[in-house]
């Protein structure tokens, strides 16, 4: 295996990587991230790798299990090179078609992606309206690698940027190229990266650290497991940029346990790089020694901040400590430390390969570059996108998300996780970016985006958060632990019909002390979700409150479900689902809910084929 | 100590007070949960006190003390999950399966995991039985999975095992 010392080297090893590509003639992308594999991707590339050595053609046709490509609700995915052909929910059953077709270049027909409007089949991902309006920079890339080949990552150009930095830029221009690109921290904050990297440059010490937050605990967000898990060396060579321009010697990358998959591909890359020689002393002959150690992060929340988070890595409790000093300064055993998120460091090659000004050249005037966002809920697309910053909401839901399921309107969206808010269909034309959404009550965040539509109930859903954040709290600081108790406890009260109108004051209130004396973000941040609905959904709390109802039908105490006679045929799923036997009814006959019996649970409701379960 | 045999665990990790969570995990991995006999390992051979040892144990919720039963399942309750009704699941969860105070079964099959987000978030309902991840769950679908996992082990032990399991 090579060991490259010099930026020459490594272009030598593209060109012969390249030359060896030139012997096939088409490559099967499948994507085998973890969204595909929950959709069976393993047996299909099994089944795809059985057909090409029946049929022969292993030496012409190459498989390449990819990471995350994005289009989650599609999957398994297997998109065909050269031509770009995309085939979406694909079974083990269709690898021999597909195969054979591909050999005789045609297209399989009845496996391209079909749109739900037009009912026409759309051959490449430029034709589908998913990926149409989006501009997949980073998300882009993932297709072209195999995360545990490093040759895939240099074949298309890797650890180019790395060479141009290590063959002649100072750290100090390094850093003001960043600067200049306005690239800002997709973590959540979004301060400003380069103005990050100077002062941990600056701080005094000799030695100092770079870390990578892949702790992603934000529900409902997964852009840092797609890009970590899809294309590991991409983060690699962020941080070994970094590195350089900090004057870093150590780095780790702190992953959740809950992503296995995110922990093995990374734990290859590293390998592979300290194999390579890109990681290790005197990397590409420039005099920069620099390594990378995996840490696992235990499944707390908390753990995403940043002082709680260097705590972890040392060994101990995430609790998080006052930030009176920076951890730039003060960090990792106290010593200057440089923390950005996945998604920041993945940003970093594409600046130094294509300068800053064709990175800020996309976004709006504060908030430059592409953001990842993960587009889930009661929506019909749901996966990753990436658009510009500065792309409406209603352009992200719509365009590319396709809109509410089954019918219903789509009433919000939640960005920003538990730190975020809740925003009214009335908002959908904000462009989002870090100020706008921060104005309107909730925030960019990470990037996660959660559609709600009718049967989605806002008393429920800031009940939800405040659970979330309660369990989370560390517990360290009192309006932390005690006032999010208390929300919740006044929130819980609204949704089981005990609520009072005087609580709404007495929550708006308690939410505005949290916020300001909590001792970290966590604590800061937690009243958003709350606040975002109470400002915009205040109607749905008072109907909790004065009339006893939930809209949505969701909460439990205020709901009461019933058959419509009309719509039940009989089928009895709901029978057979209800846990506590209150369904009774004849076959074929129209069938009733004992109200005195249901729990209200809603499992009927959800079964129920033909819409007849309502909320009386 | 030596009836528990953790080599290969210390690899190079002796005495490293910073590797504990690493340490922790991969015990929680091999063992299923962390046993008081390993936290005492442990922190002989980090040279940590036993009493951090078990307060970071505690502390994280990927860590376990209590054992666990044969079979895992994880349901997501990331938000994502949550409007699409995972709270269902759950409850689905323990309406099918005899449940002790905890969320181990009483034959020790089945242990019922709750996790903040597993990141499928776009296929969600999420449950993971056994490391296999199962995607747009719902009631019924679960309570399939649960009844697989009874016939299997009705299949695989003798009565007496089955109706006494160690």
């Amino acid at each position: 295996m090579p060991n490259i010392t010099t930026p020459h080297e490594l272009t030598d090893l593209r060109s012969k990587l390249a030359a060896d590509a030139g012997k096939v003639t088409h490559t099967l992308a499948i994507c085998n991230g973890t969204g595909c594999q929950a959709s069976r991707s393993t047996p299909v590339v099994e089944a795809l790798n059985e057909q090409l050595a029946e049929q022969g053609l292993k030496e012409k046709i190459r498989i390449r299990v990819t990471g995350c490509q994005g289009f989650c609700e599609q999957g398994p995915v297997v998109v065909v090179e050269p031509g770009d052909t995309f085939y979406c929910r694909v079974a083990p059953e269709d690898a021999a078609e597909l195969v054979s077709s591909v050999s005789r270049g045609e297209v399989v027909e009845r496996l391209l992606y079909q749109d739900p409007v037009s009912q026409q089949r759309m051959r490449t991902e430029s034709d589908i309206p998913f990926f149409r309006s989006q501009e997949r920079v980073l998300l882009g890339q993932n297709r072209r690698v195999d995360p545990c080949s490093i040759d895939d990552y240099i074949a298309s150009g890797g650890y180019q940027a790395l060479a141009k930095v290590m063959a002649g830029m100072e750290p100090e221009s390094v850093i003001e190229e960043i600067k200049a690109s306005g690239l800002r921290g997709r973590g959540g904050a979004g301060y400003p990266t380069g103005k990050k990297w100077e002062s941990c440059r600056a701080a005094p010490g000799d030695i100092r650290y770079v870390i990578c937050n892949a702790d992603e605990g934000d529900p409902g967000a997964y852009m840092d497991r797609c890009v970590l898990e899809g294309n590991p060396h991409l983060v690699i060579e962020g941080m070994l940029i970094g590195a350089w321009a900090i004057g870093a010697q150590g780095g780790y990358i702190y992953v959740r346990k809950e992503y296995p998959l995110a922990v093995a591909n990374a734990r290859t890359a590293i390998a592979q790089a300290r194999e390579y020689g890109l990681l290790g002393s005197n990397i590409l002959g420039s005099g920069l020694s620099f390594d990378l150690e995996i840490a696992r992060g235990g499944g707390a929340f908390v753990c995403g901040e940043s002082t709680a988070l260097m705590a972890s890595i040392e060994g101990q409790v995430g609790d998080p400590s006052p930030k009176d000093v920076h951890t730039v300064e003060k960090g990792l055993w106290n010593r200057p430390t440089n923390l950005n998120n996945v998604e920041t460091w993945a940003n970093v090659p594409f600046i130094i390969n294509n300068g800053a000004a064709c990175f800020s050249a996309k976004g709006t005037e504060h908030s430059k570059g592409t953001k990842i966002f993960a587009l889930t809920g009661r929506i019909k697309n749901t996966g990753l996108v990436e658009v510009p910053m500065g792309t409406t909401l209603r352009n992200i839901i719509f365009d590319i998300g396709g809109g509410a399921t089954n019918g219903t309107a789509v009433k919000a969206v939640q960005t920003g996780g538990p730190s975020g808010g809740c925003l009214p269909a009335s908002l959908f034309d904000l462009p989002v970016d870090f100020e706008t959404l921060s104005e309107a009550g909730s925030m960019v965040g990470s990037g996660g985006m959660v559609v709600m539509d009718e049967r989605t109930c806002m008393v429920d859903v800031a009940k939800y958060f405040l659970e979330f954040l309660q369990e989370e709290s560390c517990g360290s600081c009192v309006p932390c632990r005690i006032g999010l108790s208390r929300m919740l406890e006044i929130v819980t009260d609204i949704a089981e019909g005990r609520g009072r109108l005087e609580q709404i004051d007495l929550l708006e209130e308690l939410a505005d002390t949290v916020a300001h004396t909590s001792l970290c973000g966590l604590g800061k941040t937690a009243p958003n979700p709350v606040l975002s609905t109470l400002r915009y959904f205040r109607e749905e709390f008072l109907s909790h409150i004065q009339e006893q109802k939930c809209p949505a039908g969701v909460c439990r105490a205020l709901t009461v479900y019933a058959i419509d006679p009309e719509k039940c045929d009989g089928c009895g799923v709901c029978l057979r689902g209800c846990p506590v036997g209150a369904i009774s009814g004849a076959k074929k006959e129209p069938h009733v809910i004992d109200p005195d019996i249901c729990t209200r649970c809603g499992i009927c409701r959800s079964e129920c084929k033909s819409d007849a379960i309502y909320v009386n | 100590m030596g009836a528990y045999a953790m080599e290969g665990l210390w690899n190079g990790r002796q005495k490293q007070p910073q590797q504990l969570i690493e340490v922790l995990l991969d015990v929680q991995e091999r063992d299923g949960f962390c046993s008081e006999e390993a936290l005492r390992e442990i922190s002989q051979e980090l040279a940590v006190p036993l009493i951090e040892v078990w307060r970071v144990a505690n502390f994280y919720q990927a860590l376990s003390l209590k054992p666990r039963g044969k079979h895992l399942i994880t349901v997501c309750l990331g938000t994502a999950c949550h409007v699409r009704s995972a709270a269902l699941l759950v409850e689905e969860c323990f309406s099918r399966i005899r449940m002790e105070t905890g969320d181990t079964s009483v034959d020790g099959l089945f242990t019922i995991e709750k996790v903040n987000c597993l990141g499928a978030c776009a296929l969600g309902p999420i449950v993971v039985l056994d490391g296999v991840y199962h995607h747009h769950m719902t009631p019924a679908k679960i309570r399939k999975l649960i009844k697989s996992v009874y016939k299997l082990e009705e299949e695989t032990m003798s009565d007496a095992e089955y109706h006494n399991p160690a």
